[in-house]
């Protein structure tokens, strides 16, 4: 069975117009357009429940779309069951079968497709040692730790040499360090045999390290789909801006626009930012600023936004300062101030000017904000 | 320190105190008496101690001394007076039937023999049995305090004249092919329950929870239900002219002559267990059942597995603990079943327990009964080793 | 006045004594005027005419009641009773074998046949009995015999005749019943085989006149119903469940003449055989049990049964009292298994190969059914 050869007109998986509802009332996935070009490594990120793993499960084929259609290859994949997808999945609980080997795990996708025993038994031992497992064939999964038995399932999803991998939260039982060392793995194997990779998580770090593009969701929609650099630096959605990173978010009305910018009231002065949103006079919009592109004492007429700020408190953290300001009347505007010399004369309950760039600082839509 | 240590477990070991008693009082002792039973009989031997005595040197063959009938006659008429010589009489003619009005009329007749020149003369013109060595055998036979006849009658085997041991010629063998077919039967009667028991588990397993709990109860009410109203009950749906059989008849399907028996047979029997026992397979499947993550079979399928590759490969494995445990219980259950084939049986669908009740309560030869019954623990016993040795015991999940 | 009181007071241990002596008196009075005996027989209308020829009349003439019990034979339940120590049955009709084997493990009290009342014409009870009939500890009551009996009506052509023919199945198709045990069964398999009368027990004494038996037995296996209590056989015969079955000839007897049912005896290698009557030992009744024994050993209880059901008398003063049916006035004679016409071709039941054989058959029986 050979795949087919994918022609480089069509994306090689694409959502369209995908939605999904169990109860036929409530959609779980509201509208999904998204496309994954070959060899990617998308991630869908998102809170839990926002509809991630439900889009990963449809991919997958254990759960059917209620409307809208899922092309592989140009192909809608509607009438295929899951082990016609040749399709590789890495379990959030890694599905290992406990009754079998390590071998016999990586062996069942091959024997279950006729391979000769000849050729399962070296493609198993060509897929452990990519998974620098050499050598583990006859262990239970019960007797490996916990970042080892993930590696085998890494393993047993790609060793049929599936074109497209999707993992669900693969990495979420591990520790910190063990997850760590697991992402720049995954990321290694996937730029190894140049598989497209859907990967879904709700840790955005892991994310951000790992991706070629991310699609961050919400409330079963797609809020942005971009490289993870865009997605900091220019979120397009107030939940995108929270979500990744840290950012301060101030709400206003816009009283002055002026072509990609605009400048908005946010109680205690104007503030100009990028106008992202279409807003017009008079619209409410969130302004999101980040905490590191904040600046202490300004020189004057260097930034385009200048204000006084009160210090509230202080946390050293070691390479930067973190400090929580009233700023216009709000009262958890937050700065991350680099430590180094000179900055580290500020006290808690001083008067401050504080200063933010015209680019640092983008006008989102307010939905529900009077 | 040892004693701060010891005063918990003491505590503990009196709470369990009146469990021990209880299994002790209830299990053990009867257990123990039933195997002392089946290879310890004093009954010949405390009776007629003295020819036994004297026979313990004779050659088997020829007719035995003098002396052995002078002995044999004086502690058989003294038996007799005491009324102890129809139990021995009937011991002896276990072995070698016959010999019982043998014994009772020789004890009659020499009641009143006072003096004789010859015993072996008298006793020999009483009977003629007396001057033939199998008698003799017979009694010494039937006088072993420790024997294995009990054994050797449970299994079909005898002793000929020369004292090995043989198999009963085929239409005189009685407890093997018994045995072998409670065997089968409870193996036939496993293998249903699997097939029965286990789509069942499954749909039980994976049903929604009001559902699954609705089709557990189905499962448990006949569980509750007494097994007589149970048994009955397949006697009112299976006889002749049962409701199987009128509603065949009223489709037209059977001619009314040509009713098909479905009771008082080994249909009957099976289907009749096969009933009383489904619980004891559905249960410990579908527990283990439950504990498998419906994720595995998406993970077969995911690898490209077709739903019988993932079930046979995947999922079924997985459940083996919970067949194991079901089968061995279910097979154990049934080749100890009685009240089931009593009542629905007939004639063919008895089984090896029906013929211990029989010994235990009409022929009374208990130590028969024990010998089977020891030979039913024998075959329960090797099974559960089997098991361990094939599945292993620590594997197994009964719910 | 003082006198007086002293003299009347009780005191109080005094009164105690009296109480109790008083109960003893009362319970000892109870005892004796419920004095009754527990007899068990085979039920039905056996029972039937021994209640009316026996029970009725000694309970008229001693004033001791009986109590009537079913059982279908054996000797479990008394050992039962007797090895517990908890004897609640006092007499008990028997089969020969059973009185025997009974006695001699002790579980029946010995009777002393010289007690028992002579015949009407003074003969002593010893020599009128006929000869077996009295054993150890039984005493015995009347002839019976295990027949076979068909449905008239079922067989409109040649009807069965002879103990083969119920062994023909091609000749008289349909179900037969049998009583569930190899007693009068391997001697009917035989006599059908061909094994003249007198060497049938000869045959079985060899472990190939057994197989022989069972063989024949094989042929009809699959035809035969079995049942177990004396009362089933006529009944199934009416239910046309079987077509011919093996009875006692008294039930079948009963069935005919009070039931107008269509049955016919065959008495072609009828099976005779003797009731016996034994006392089981340990009854707390021990004297009104030989008073009831006694009693059912005269020659007129004896033939008081004949008048009720057509069993003949064990006595030989007994044969000249066999008369009519009590109810009906029929000839008790041509229906008497022990009538010159009808014993020619009877076989004595050999209780003594039975007593040595009945452990081995039951089993070979039981597995024989099982298969």
């Amino acid at each position: 069975m050979e795949p087919p050869v994918n022609s480089s007109n069509h994306p090689h998986v694409e959502f369209e117009h995908v939605s999904k509802s169990y109860d036929g009332r409530t959609l779980v996935v509201r509208d999904l357009n998204l496309s994954v070009a070959e060899g990617e490594f998308l991630t869908l990120l998102g809170p839990s429940g926002s509809g991630k793993t439900t889009c990963l499960m449809m991919l997958a084929g254990f759960e059917a779309p209620t409307s809208g259609a899922i092309r592989i290859d140009g192909r809608s994949v509607h009438d295929l069951p899951p082990r016609k997808r040749d399709i590789g999945v890495v379990f959030q609980n890694y599905a290992l079968f406990p009754h079998m080997t390590v071998g016999g795990n990586l062996a069942f996708p091959l024997e279950v497709r006729g391979l000769d025993p000849e050729q399962i038994r070296e493609r198993v031992r060509r897929a452990l040692e990519l998974v620098r497992l050499g050598g583990m064939e006859d262990r239970r999964p019960g007797k490996l730790s916990g970042g080892q038995q993930q590696r085998v399932a890494i393993a047993r999803a790609l060793v049929f040499e599936p074109r497209l991998v999707l993992m669900d939260e693969p990495l979420g039982a591990l520790d910190r360090r063990l997850r760590e060392e697991m992402q720049f793995e995954v990321r290694r194997i996937q730029r190894t045999l140049g598989v497209t990779v859907v990967y879904v998580t709700h840790d955005q770090q892991e994310a951000m390290a790992m991706s070629d593009r991310v699609a961050v969701f919400e409330e079963g929609r797609v809020e942005q789909v971009a490289p993870p650099e865009i997605l900091y630096e220019e979120p397009e959605r107030q939940f995108v801006a929270r979500f990744i990173g840290d950012n301060n978010i101030l709400y206003g009305s816009v009283v002055g626009v002026d072509g990609d910018f605009c400048r908005v009231d946010v109680g205690g002065g104007i503030v100009k930012a990028f106008r992202i949103a279409p807003s017009r006079l008079g619209d409410r919009v969130a302004i999101a600023i980040r905490p590191e592109r904040v600046s202490l004492a300004p020189k004057p007429g260097v930034y385009h936004n200048e204000f006084d700020a009160r210090v509230e408190d202080i946390l050293f953290l070691g390479d930067h300062l973190r400090l929580r300001l009233t700023v216009c009347g709000h009262s958890d505007f937050i700065a991350k101030i680099p430590n180094i010399v000179g900055h580290g004369a500020v006290l808690e309950g001083d008067q401050v000017r504080i200063g933010w760039l015209l680019t640092d600082c983008r006008s989102l839509e307010a939905p529900g904000q009077e | 320190m040892a004693g701060a240590l010891r005063k918990p477990q003491l505590r503990a070991a009196a709470l369990v105190l009146p469990l021990s008693a209880f299994i002790l009082a209830t299990f053990v002792a009867p257990l123990v008496t039933m195997l002392t039973r089946s290879v310890y009989d004093p009954m010949v031997a405390d009776t007629l101690p003295e020819t036994l005595a004297l026979l313990h040197d004779w050659d088997g063959q020829s007719t035995p001394s003098e002396a052995v009938f002078e002995t044999a006659s004086r502690e058989m008429v003294r038996a007799r007076e005491d009324r102890s010589l129809g139990r021995v009489a009937t011991r002896v003619n276990r072995v070698e039937s016959g010999l019982r009005s043998v014994i009772m009329k020789s004890a009659r007749r020499l009641h009143r023999v006072k003096e004789v020149d010859s015993w072996r003369e008298a006793m020999i013109s009483i009977e003629p049995e007396w001057g033939e060595a199998k008698t003799w055998r017979a009694i010494q036979r039937a006088g072993e305090r420790i024997t294995t006849r009990h054994y050797l009658h449970a299994l079909d085997l005898q002793r000929d004249a020369d004292g090995s041991i043989v198999l009963q010629p085929p239409q005189r063998r009685v407890y093997l092919p018994l045995l072998k077919r409670t065997l089968a039967v409870s193996l036939g009667i496993t293998v249903l329950c699997l097939l029965l028991g286990y789509p069942l588990a499954y749909l039980i397993a994976h049903a929604p929870p009001r559902r699954a709990n609705l089709l557990l109860l189905l499962v448990l009410v006949p569980f509750w239900t007494s097994l007589l109203v149970r048994t009955t009950s397949w006697i009112v749906l299976l006889q002749t002219e049962g409701v199987v059989n009128d509603t065949l008849v009223a489709l037209g399907l059977i001619a009314d002559e040509n009713r098909i028996s479905m009771i008082y047979n080994m249909t009957g029997t099976v289907v009749a267990m096969t009933h009383v026992l489904l619980p004891f397979m559905v249960l410990p499947v579908y527990s283990v059942m439950r504990t498998i993550p419906p994720l595995y079979m998406s993970a077969a399928a995911s690898l490209g597995a077709s739903f019988p590759q993932a079930f046979r490969r995947v999922y079924w494995p997985q459940t083996l603990p919970g067949v194991g445990a079901g089968s061995l219980l279910v097979f154990i259950l049934s080749i100890g079943y009685y009240i089931t084939p009593a009542l629905v049986g007939g004639q063919s669908g008895q089984l090896i327990s029906n013929m211990i009740a029989y010994h235990m309560q009409q022929s009374l030869n208990w130590g028969l009964a024990a010998a089977l019954g020891s030979i039913l623990l024998g075959c329960v016993v090797a099974l559960y080793l089997l098991y361990d040795r094939v599945v292993g015991i620590d594997r197994m999940r009964l719910g | 006045m003082t006198k007086y009181r002293f003299k009347d007071r009780i005191t109080p241990s005094a009164g105690a004594v009296a109480i109790f002596s008083l109960a003893a008196l009362s319970w000892s009075q109870n005892a004796l005027g419920a004095e009754s005996v527990t007899a068990v027989s085979w039920g039905g209308s056996y029972a039937r005419a021994c209640t009316k020829a026996i029970h009725e009349p000694f309970t008229a003439e001693t004033g001791i009641e009986v109590r009537m019990e079913d059982y279908n034979g054996g000797l479990a339940q008394i050992r039962a009773q007797v090895e517990t120590g908890n004897v609640h049955w006092d007499v008990v009709d028997l089969e020969m074998a059973d009185a025997v084997l009974g006695c001699d493990e002790g579980l029946l009290e010995p009777i002393d046949a010289a007690h028992l009342p002579p015949g009407p014409d003074g003969t002593p009870a010893e020599e009128d009995f006929f000869p077996e009939t009295l054993t150890e500890c039984g005493i015995g009551v009347v002839y019976y015999s295990t027949i076979y009996a068909y449905n008239e009506e079922k067989f409109s052509g040649s009807k069965p005749a002879t103990i083969g023919d119920f062994f023909d199945l091609e000749k008289f198709p349909g179900r037969r019943g049998m009583r569930r045990t190899p007693v009068v069964n391997l001697e009917f398999a035989l006599m059908a085989d061909g094994v003249p009368m007198k060497q049938v027990y000869a045959t079985l004494d060899t472990p190939e006149g057994v197989d022989r038996a069972f063989r024949k037995l094989d042929t009809i296996k699959e035809q035969i119903i079995w049942w177990e209590a004396g009362a089933q056989p006529p009944q199934m015969l009416a239910d046309g469940e079987v077509v011919m079955s093996t009875a006692y000839n008294g039930r079948i007897f009963n069935a005919q003449i009070l039931e107008k049912q269509p049955f016919v005896v065959v008495w072609d290698g009828q099976v005779l055989d003797w009731g016996q009557t034994g006392i089981v030992a340990g009854t707390r009744n021990l004297e009104a049990a030989r008073k009831f024994v006694a009693f059912g050993a005269r020659t007129e209880s004896m033939a008081a049964i004949g008048r009720y059901i057509s069993y003949s008398p064990v006595r030989r003063s007994g044969t000249a009292l066999i008369s009519t049916h009590l109810e009906t006035g029929v000839d008790m004679k041509p229906h008497m298994p022990t009538t010159p016409a009808n014993v020619a071709r009877a076989l004595h039941s050999d209780w003594e190969w039975w007593s040595d054989h009945s452990d081995e058959m039951n089993e070979r029986f039981s597995a024989w059914l099982a298969r």
